[in-house]
Order: C-alpha cells, then sequence, then structure tokens
C-alpha cells in the first residue's frame, strides 16, 4: 500500500514540476535503500546461520562434557564439589589421608571417614603414593580419570561398582551386532519394496504403497519399542525357541522397522531418478521388465541405494529407545544373536539420569555421546558428498 | 502385438513376487502393530482414561498430565522452531544463490542435525541448556539459587525444537518452491521491495508449507523421548506443570517407564497400551493431516 501511494505521489510529481530533478531519474532506475528491507535481509541471514551454529555448539558442548577424561592433571580445574561427589558414589581410589589432612577443620568430615573407612584403607597406597599435600582435591580426580581411560579398552562395563570399569568394547560389540541384524532384515525388504514401487507397481497401486510404508516413519520409536517387548519378543521367542527373551535378535528386527521407512524412501528416489532413457533403451534391446529392473534400474541407482543404507545405519546406531526396550540391556561381548545386548546410545539413555553430575561416569557417558555424534556425522558426510557425486557421474554417463 | 507378447517366463514372476511380497510384508508388520495396539488400548480408552489423574501408585487411573504435559511442550516447541525453520527456508529459496557455498553448508548442517541420533540432542541439552546456559542463569539473575540450572519443560521444549527444526525447513522450503516464479516477478515488476515481495506474496502463499511443517514437528515431537530423558521429563507429578521451571510427564515417557521400570508391569498392561494408543493416533492424525495437506501444495505446482 505505502509503495503505491509512493510511486503514484511520484507520478503525480512529474507532472507538476515542469522540469523534472534529476533525483527522480535516479529513484526510478535505482533501488532505493529501506531499512526495513536492510533490516530484514540481515535478521533472515543470520537467523539461517542458526542449524550451523547447532552444529557447532553440539559438537561444542558435547565435547566439553566429554573432555575432562582426558586431561592427566596437567591444569585441572578445581573441582571441590564433583569430587566429593565422586568419592561418595565410588569411594575407590581416593586419597582420603590427605584429604583430612586438608578439610581436618570441616565438620563433615568424621562422617565420611566412617562411611568409606574400609575402602580408604585398601586404597591407601594409592594415596600414599602421591606427595600428601599436593595430592589435593584434583588429584583424586585426575586419578580417577587416569584409571578409567585405561579401562576404556577392556571388557567389562562395571561403570557403578567399588572398583568402575568403563570397557567400551562390550558396547561397542552389542551395537554393531544389532546393527547388522537389523540391516540384513531392514535392508533387502526396503530395498526390494522400493524396488516393486518404483517399475513394477500399477499407478494406483504405488500411491497407495507408498504413503503407507512412510506412515512406519511417523510411529514413534517408543512405539515400536513398546510393541517389540510386550509382543515381538513373545512371538519370535516362540517361533525361535530360544532363551533370553529380550535380545540382540528382537531389538535388531524391531530397529529394523524404525529403519525400513528412512531406507525405502531414499532407494525409491535413487530408483525414480534413474532417467526413463535407460528403462526404454533396455526394454527395446528384448530385455524382460524384471531383466531391466534388476541389472539395469537397481545398478543405476547403486550410490543412492548406498546412501540409504549409510543412514538406515545412522539410524539404528543413535537409537534409543528401541534399544533401551526391547534388546535387554545386558552389556554381553558375545557374538550369539540371541544374547542380550546394551548398546551405545541405550547405555546413555539408561545411565545418565543417575550419575553425579561432573564425575567420570558421567564424562564416560558424554564420550559415548561425543563417538555417536561423530559417527553419524561421518556417515552422513559420506552419503551427501561422495555418494552423491557419484550418482550424478553415473546418470549423466561420465 | 509381438512385442507387448514378450517373455514372461518363471524367473520374472519369481522376482517380482519377491519385490512385491517385501513391501507386503513391510505393510503386514505395520499393521500387525496397529491391531495389536488397538486391541490392546480399546478397553481403556474412554473419556475418563484421558482426563484423569493417575492413581494408585500409578497402577489405576488415566494419564491427564501425561497429555497435558506433551501439549504444552510441542506449543513451546513449535514457538521457537517454527519462526527459525520458516525464516532459515525463506533465507534457502529466496535470498541466497542456489549453489553458492553459503547455502550448501547451510543446508548440509540442515541435513545432519535431521540425522543425528535424538539421544545426542539429550546430552546437548543437558550440556548446554541446563548446565550452561540454566546454571549462568542462575548465578546471575538469582545469586546461585537453582532453579534453572536443572531439568524443566523449556530446556525440554527447546531441546525438541532443534530436533524438529530440520522438518519445519524442509517442509517449508518445499512449499516455497511451489510458488511461481512469475508472482515473484510481478510483484518486484510493480515496484515492491525483495522484503515486501516476500510478506506479501511469498509467506501467505506458503501457508500451507508452513502448517505441514509444524503438524509434522508436532507429531515428531510428540512421539521423542530420548531427547527429554533428562532434559525434564518426570516419573509421576502429582500436580500439573505451572511454570516453565517446572518438570512435566509426557505420553512417550509414560510408556516407557510403565513398561520396563515399574514394579508391576503386567497389572498395568492395559494402561500400557491405552497409553501407546492414544500417543499413536495423535502422531499418525497429525501425520494424515499433513499428508494431504502437502499432497494438496504438490498438486498446485502441477496446475
Amino acid at each position: 500500500m505505502n509503495n503505491k501511494k509512493n510511486s503514484i505521489e511520484k507520478v503525480v510529481g512529474l507532472f507538476i514540476h515542469k522540469k523534472p530533478n534529476p533525483a527522480d531519474k535516479i529513484d526510478i532506475t535505482h533501488k532505493r535503500f529501506r531499512w526495513s528491507d536492510f533490516i530484514a535481509e540481515k535478521i533472515i541471514k543470520s537467523v539461517a546461520f542458526l542449524s550451523i551454529t547447532i552444529i557447532i555448539l553440539i559438537f561444542f558442548f558435547v565435547f566439553r562434557e566429554a573432555f575432562p577424561i582426558f586431561s592427566f592433571g596437567e591444569k585441572e580445574k578445581p573441582k571441590t564439589e564433583q569430587n566429593s561427589a565422586t568419592q561418595e558414589q565410588y569411594g575407590t581410589e581416593t586419597t582420603m589421608p590427605e584429604k583430612q589432612e586438608q578439610y581436618g577443620v570441616e565438620s563433615n568430615e568424621p562422617e565420611q571417614q566412617e562411611q568409606y573407612g574400609v575402602q580408604t584403607d585398601e586404597d591407601t597406597t594409592m594415596g600414599e603414593s602421591f606427595t600428601p599435600i599436593e595430592a589435593t582435591e584434583s588429584g583424586s580426580s585426575t586419578d580417577n580419570n587416569k584409571s578409567a581411560i585405561k579401562t576404556l579398552p577392556t571388557k567389562t562395563w562395571q561403570p557403578v561398582s567399588d572398583n568402575p570399569r568403563y570397557g567400551l568394547l562390550p558396547l561397542l560389540i552389542g551395537t554393531i551386532k544389532i546393527t547388522i541384524i537389523s540391516l540384513l532384515f531392514a535392508g533387502p525388504l526396503a530395498i526390494l519394496a522400493a524396488l516393486y514401487t518404483s517399475v513394477f507397481a500399477p499407478k494406483r497401486l504405488k500411491e497407495l504403497i507408498k504413503p503407507t510404508i512412510e506412515m512406519l516413519a511417523g510411529v514413534p520409536s517408543v512405539v515400536i519399542g513398546f510393541f517389540a517387548l510386550m509382543v515381538m519378543a513373545t512371538f519370535l521367542q516362540n517361533v525361535f525357541g530360544y532363551d533370553v527373551r529380550l535380545n540382540s535378535f528382537v531389538g535388531g528386527i524391531a530397529m529394523g522397522l524404525a529403519a525400513i521407512p528412512i531406507i525405502y524412501t531414499i532407494t525409491e528416489d535413487a530408483l525414480t531418478a534413474v532417467p526413463k532413457t535407460y528403462y526404454e533403451a533396455s526394454l527395446a534391446l528384448g530385455a524382460s521388465k524384471w531383466q531391466t529392473a534388476f541389472f539395469v534400474i537397481l545398478p543405476a541407482a547403486t550410490p543412492g541405494i548406498f546412501a540409504a543404507v549409510l543412514l538406515g545405519i545412522g539410524r539404528v546406531f543413535g537409537e534409543t529407545m528401541i534399544a533401551l526396550m526391547a534388546t535387554g540391556n545386558a552389556a554381553m561381548m558375545g557374538l550369539n544373536p540371541f544374547e542380550s545386548v546394551r548398546t551405545l546410545a541405550a547405555t546413555i539413555g539408561a545411565e545418565m539420569a543417575e550419575v553425579v553430575f561432573g564425575d567420570t561416569h558421567y564424562n564416560v557417558l558424554f564420550l559415548i555421546g561425543s563417538m555417536l555424534f561423530i559417527f553419524t556425522f561421518a556417515l552422513n558426510a559420506i552419503a551427501e558428498f561422495w555418494v552423491k557425486g557419484k550418482l550424478m557421474k553415473k546418470i549423466q554417463g561420465k | 502385438m509381438m512385442l507387448k507378447n514378450f517373455k514372461r517366463d518363471a524367473k520374472g514372476f519369481i522376482f517380482e513376487g519377491l519385490t512385491l511380497a517385501s513391501a507386503l510384508i513391510i505393510i503386514a508388520i505395520l499393521v500387525v502393530m496397529l491391531v495389536v495396539i488397538i486391541i490392546g488400548g480399546k478397553s481403556m480408552f474412554n473419556w475418563e482414561f484421558l482426563t484423569t489423574f493417575p492413581t494408585d501408585g500409578m497402577t489405576k487411573g488415566g494419564i491427564f498430565p501425561a497429555i497435558y504435559g506433551t501439549a504444552i511442550l510441542v506449543i513451546i516447541m513449535s514457538i521457537a522452531a517454527v519462526p527459525f525453520g520458516t525464516i532459515t527456508a525463506i533465507y534457502l529459496t529466496e535470498y541466497a544463490k542456489e549453489n553458492s557455498f553459503i547455502a550448501r553448508s547451510i543446508r548440509f548442517a540442515v541435513r545432519t542435525l535431521a540425522v543425528i541420533p535424538s539421544i545426542i540432542f539429550g546430552l546437548f541439552g543437558l550440556g548446554f541448556f541446563i548446565k550452561f546456559v540454566g546454571t549462568e542463569m542462575d548465578s546471575v539473575f538469582l545469586g546461585g539459587q537453582l532453579k534453572w540450572g536443572q531439568p524443566n519443560i523449556l530446556w525440554a521444549s527447546l531441546t525438541m525444537a532443534l530436533l524438529t527444526l530440520p522438518v519445519v525447513i524442509v517442509s517449508v522450503e518445499e512449499a516455497l518452491k511451489t510458488i511461481p516464479r512469475e508472482l515473484r516477478e510481478a510483484s518486484l515488476a510493480l515496484g515492491a521491495t525483495k522484503w515486501q515481495t516476500i510478506r506479501k506474496v511469498v509467506l501467505p502463499g506458503s501457508m500451507s508449507g508452513i502448517m505441514t511443517g509444524t503438524i509434522l514437528a508436532v507429531s515428531r515431537g510428540a512421539g521423542e523421548v530420548a531427547p527429554i530423558l533428562f532434559t525434564g521429563a518426570a516419573y509421576y507429578l502429582a500436580t500439573l506443570p505451572g511454570s516453565l521451571s517446572d518438570q512435566f510427564m509426557v505420553l512417550g515417557y509414560h510408556i516407557y517407564i510403565m513398561s520396563t521400570q515399574s514394579a508391576n508391569v503386567d497389572q498395568t498392561l492395559p494402561i500400557q497400551f491405552g497409553t501407546t494408543l492414544v500417543l499413536l493416533i495423535l502422531t499418525f492424525s497429525l501425520n494424515i493431516v499433513a499428508i494431504i495437506l502437502r499432497y494438496r501444495i504438490r498438486r498446485r505446482r502441477i496446475v
């Protein structure tokens, strides 16, 4: 409206002034500077960077909380509170004698001593290896971190015990096991189904099947987990007759259900992106429909299918609720698919609520989180850049 | 005629049958899941269940606080996610050059946000919102008194907003792209500035896209549990959350704790199925509305 008025005034102005002002000419051919436009553009631009900022912030803050585990006491931030928390929970490898010397005045000290008397005794050797007073509060924390980092590549995950061990191997193996199972289940199903809808299905049927499969993506993972826990676990146990009701097999199938819509959608897109000329040329050469589908269209879309599988892996790898509910959550090392497992993501979900903030266990959980983050980030980057480049090359025939 | 009658050998039938079978298996699993949950939850699905509090140590009663908490969560989440998502989409379609470095990196960031596991958002919410922003707010405004530096509904909603941001961006972008170029050019030719064109021409035309994005985001946010596990969801609360700094109950979390953490899982089975049914109805009906809206947007592009 405002603008219209302006232009009308300008036109009227042209008639009133007999000699047109040169400034008016510039007004017509050049953009006039407008504050509203300028501000709007700046705001929109800065908001658009939000998503990049969020990614960077996630990087920074997840790592920040995981970082203390790598600090070997070079310059330890004073962590008095966190430290006493550590002692309360684990009571191992503490430097209680030194503490007493330092905090002798504090009233709560005797209490602590009573509580942890036994443990202190067996760990005094640890404490005394430090020079008494200099191994202050930071001493015990780094001590904890040092021993924790040593236990990272071991086979036991026992974060809550007198002698906490943070062996990530069983969690890693459990996660990989479940990922493989769910991909073996979801991959072929989703890819073949995508092939059906993009090549074989009549148009009507396609418009029915495609949204139905995509509805699966709308089922919340907690619902899939609940279904797996209550119904699928019992059903599969009756069919296969294994001992442990909740195991990596059930969890893998359930997570496959979550991965199917992702793999299906991306594969479908890749298959429909294959030029129609491929299809027609193949048919013209005398190939039948199924031969065309399997030997022409499917190979042409391989990079896209690869990307679909990668994103499916990413989904399964980071899936938390299904893992929490349907895998049994026991950190075991075995390769048997009918054993309970505990995945990396489920470990975070199950234990984060119970840890003491700033404690070694807390840092280790954030370390697992950063591992998950780096892994899915890398998967996505591969799917994005490498695969897309390949796909483009292949379709353009270069 | 000869061409039409090409060899339909046995192999062809087998392979085509295989692909059809996999599509049908997927649909069958979905249908079985829906039917089982509907049958299991049907008996509980009534007005009383929806509008009463849990009683007798959560073994009886309804799920009203969980529904209420979910509603508050998605409302705050939408308030945070929808404007930012829309603006990002506007930038990507209206301002950024299609293949510029900035646009590509923003797109990459959006896609990365979409695939990051939801539990990572939970960790981020804990590390950033609660431990960093919340604690700082406490020490600056409240002199160290613990109010914001702990899990609450605001931090949970904001964490969820980050998770649903890509959903909004993608659907708004899709809608913006369906607006004909000629409309924009006509507006610019009439003397409107770029911002005026966006405000008066582009945005009204993409309202349905923004709606779709919001609905999909709400449906996603209502179902996710992992991001709010440690940023605000509570096991049981006797009262409804009264302020932003309160904890809250959520449908998804309710299902999770009732089926895994509660002492008498068998006794509360109907409640669990009922809650699952409510959550499923909520997310599915939202999804169906979104699909219809999206279908209408796509049809507009063809016309």
